[in-house]
């Protein structure tokens, strides 16, 4: 028998973008003129969508747009999206710090939130006087901490520093210190953001598994990251967002592969241009990357064996002579894999004509399947001045099968693959 | 699924503005003690003296404004000795001063801890008062050690049944305090002009209240506004308490603690409708 814990009807927020100033003033006096007389609040009908690339034409933005969903007791949600999708502003939301322009949230039982870690630590206070004071940030009384001290000791690990100041800690200390109480929170509704960002690999695995036996209890978590890894490990449905508004909602795989396929920028083809996100002082530019397989076609899906070639034009708009040109190759969960630059190989990258275009042969590809971004650099040859940097700007998969095996290779179980020779003695 | 509607927790957009949630106050206390002890343990450790620092200011000011505005202005201390009359006056205006100043901060040195927790706002400034208190209990222990000891050298004042109304005296002027402060903190979150005016205003207040001179040597024409500033009772029964000078009227009295309600509850009325929103604003 489930029940709905958590209830979220038609929340929708807006920011006002830019600076809070002189113009302010006029809009609150224009928005309370409209409310005495009864009338709509006029900035309410303004606003775009949030998508961070586009310039809209009004100061009001929709960070969230008509979010309805219901979350079941013991339930664990993995909230998914973009940077900038409005899934910091939905956990804000949900755990009360700031309220929602329009619609309502309900829930039943106690709702804590772990948006940081060590919320309220004071440096000149010892560890086990922050781990009352943090506590009773969070919401737990004095009883409750006495009776569970041991615990969150234990848990934390920094038994020995206990009465030392947490000044002195080290960060890592600190985290652990901070959720080791958050974990011993025992709220109905457990809300985390990507606090197991920091912390050592053991510590991570405490936090996933600590959670884990939260939600074993009859506990509903919601759970917000970027690894994709831990989502697919801990949680049982998910939600994602997109420009403030949910795209999908279901099982937790049915999400990650909606995801992937958005962040997957699926074409083999892409160019450049004034709608690109980029850095860099653009000196010189990238025009387009495409990807070709041996039969010199356009493709982005390749299988273990095969050669890649990353073909690129740069554009050089101003007198540099000379640059270097680094591709570098990332999973999907954002470790880094290969970074190759152009001085490896002993090449120097010349400017004879503003139009220049390289090829780069990755041959007898050993990634294991899943997806793969590439981020695209072009600085000077010291490295230190950047013309240009685009991140996650072509996507490629490695796609089951190929020449040296047709087993399932999932990435659970490695990254690369080998053939070496086997001998029998 | 249940169709039962009964919800512990419902966020809207805009609350009720009677709805001022103060039953979620009690049931946060330990977190209002542990921000105090939290206030009184920070301000002393790695210090030498530790909690005497409490002491060094009140001496020094009460040193200070004998010499300034009693012997060099001559401004007459109703002929009890300079340093009574200063200590027992700044006793409750520096309680008072230190309460508001320091929730009128409330929003902007909090805002971090705001934007990642939700509790009830108020316990902040709820805390300062009561931090201040034991500031203010250190301090007024060294006043009642200078009144014996004046005593013992055979100075002529004497205390009255007022003394009763003291713990009284003290609450009206924190809730004041607490009162302006909350609503400070509430306007500055997003207009901050007025932060500049925190300061710069306590000390015009403290002019305008009888802190460096008794209301008795006030002019006429001017004693209707010093005695409409709701300071002025409060500290006027407070040395009539003690020392038996000033002025001590019930009616007096009785304004001050009607403008003093009346601040408070617009305070935690503009408070409570601007800690929703004020993570967006900040």
């Amino acid at each position: 028998m489930s029940k709905v814990v958590l209830k979220v009807e038609n929340v929708s927020k807006q920011y006002r973008l830019g600076q809070l100033g002189t113009g302010t003033i006029s809009h609150d006096l224009n928005r309370w003129w409209h409310t005495v007389r009864g009338k709509e609040d006029p900035y309410l009908k303004l606003g775009d969508t949030n998508d961070r690339s586009q310039l809209g034409g009004s100061d009001y933005v929709w960070s969230l747009r008509d979010i309805n969903f219901e979350v079941q007791q013991g339930e664990v949600l993995g909230i998914i999206g973009k940077n900038g999708a409005g899934k910091s502003t939905l956990l804000k939301i949900l755990s009360q710090v700031t309220t929602p322009t329009t619609g309502s949230v309900k829930a039943r039982g106690r709702i804590a939130a772990l948006l940081e870690v060590g919320t309220g630590f004071h440096p000149d206070l010892s560890g086990r006087e922050n781990i009352f004071l943090n506590g009773a940030i969070l919401g737990m009384t004095k009883h409750e901490i006495n009776s569970k001290l041991d615990e969150i000791v234990d848990f934390s690990g920094v038994a020995k520093y206990l009465d030392t100041p947490v000044k002195r800690y080290s960060s890592g200390m600190m985290v652990r210190l901070g959720f080791a109480v958050a974990a011993h929170l025992e709220p109905e509704i457990l809300i985390v953001d990507e606090v197991l960002a920091v912390g050592d690999a053991e510590f991570q695995k405490k936090c996933l598994g600590k959670m884990k036996e939260v939600s074993g209890q009859g506990r509903t978590v919601l759970f917000v990251s970027h690894n994709m890894a831990a989502v697919q490990n801990l949680c049982t449905t998910g939600l994602m967002l997109e420009h403030g508004q949910i795209k999908a909602l279901g099982g937790i795989n049915d999400i990650i592969s909606a995801y992937t396929a958005v962040t997957a920028n699926t074409g083999a083809d892409v160019v450049f241009d004034t709608n690109t996100r980029r850095t860099g002082n653009g000196n010189i530019q990238f025009e387009y990357l495409k990807l070709y397989d041996d039969a010199q076609q356009l493709r982005n899906t390749y299988s273990i064996g095969e050669t890649i070639r990353f073909e690129f034009l740069v554009y050089n708009k101003s007198n540099e002579t000379k640059s270097e040109i680094t591709l570098q190759i990332k999973t999907n969960e954002g470790v880094p894999l290969y970074h190759i630059m152009a001085r490896d190989s002993n090449v120097e990258i010349n400017y004879n004509s503003t139009n220049e275009t390289y090829s780069v042969l990755l041959e007898d590809i050993r990634l294991f399947p899943g997806n793969y971004h590439v981020n695209a650099v072009i600085t000077d040859t010291t490295g230190y001045q950047v013309f240009d940097a685009i991140e996650e700007c072509i996507t490629f998969t490695i796609a089951d099968g190929g020449k040296y095996t047709s087993r399932s290779l999932p990435k659970s179980a490695g990254m690369f693959f080998m053939n070496p020779k086997w001998i029998k003695h | 699924m249940t169709n039962n509607e009964s919800w512990d927790i419902e966020i809207y957009p805009q609350t009720k503005w009677y709805n001022l949630q103060l039953m979620q106050l009690w049931r946060y206390r330990d977190l209002l003690l542990l921000f105090v002890r939290r206030d009184f343990v920070a301000f002393y450790k790695q210090t030498i003296l530790g909690p005497l620092w409490f002491l060094v200011q009140p001496i020094i000011t009460t040193i200070t404004f004998s010499i300034i505005f009693g012997n060099l202005a001559g401004i007459s201390t109703e002929g009890v000795p300079k340093v009574l009359f200063y200590m027992s006056t700044l006793v409750l205006w520096t309680y008072f001063a230190d309460t508001l100043t320091k929730t009128a901060d409330t929003f902007s040195a909090n805002a971090h801890l705001f934007g990642k927790v939700y509790f009830p706002r108020m316990i902040v400034p709820l805390s300062v008062v009561v931090s201040n208190l034991i500031k203010l209990g250190i301090q007024l222990g060294l006043f009642v050690v200078f009144y014996i000891y004046y005593i013992a050298k055979g100075a002529t004042f004497t205390p009255t049944t007022a003394l009763w109304l003291v713990p009284y005296l003290i609450l009206v002027i924190a809730l004041l305090g607490l009162g302006l402060g909350i609503i400070i903190s509430s306007l500055t979150t997003k207009y901050r002009d007025l932060k500049f005016l925190v300061t710069f205003g306590v000390q015009l207040l403290m002019y305008a209240s009888p802190i460096v001179y008794p209301l008795s040597t006030v002019p006429a024409q001017y004693r209707v506004y010093v005695l409409a500033n709701p300071i002025t009772a409060i500290i006027e029964t407070f040395k009539y308490a003690f020392l038996g000078i000033g002025e001590f009227n019930v009616m007096h009295l009785a304004y001050s603690t009607a403008v003093t309600f009346v601040i408070l509850i617009i305070g935690l009325i503009i408070f409570h409708s601007v800690e929703k929103s004020f993570m967006d604003t900040v």
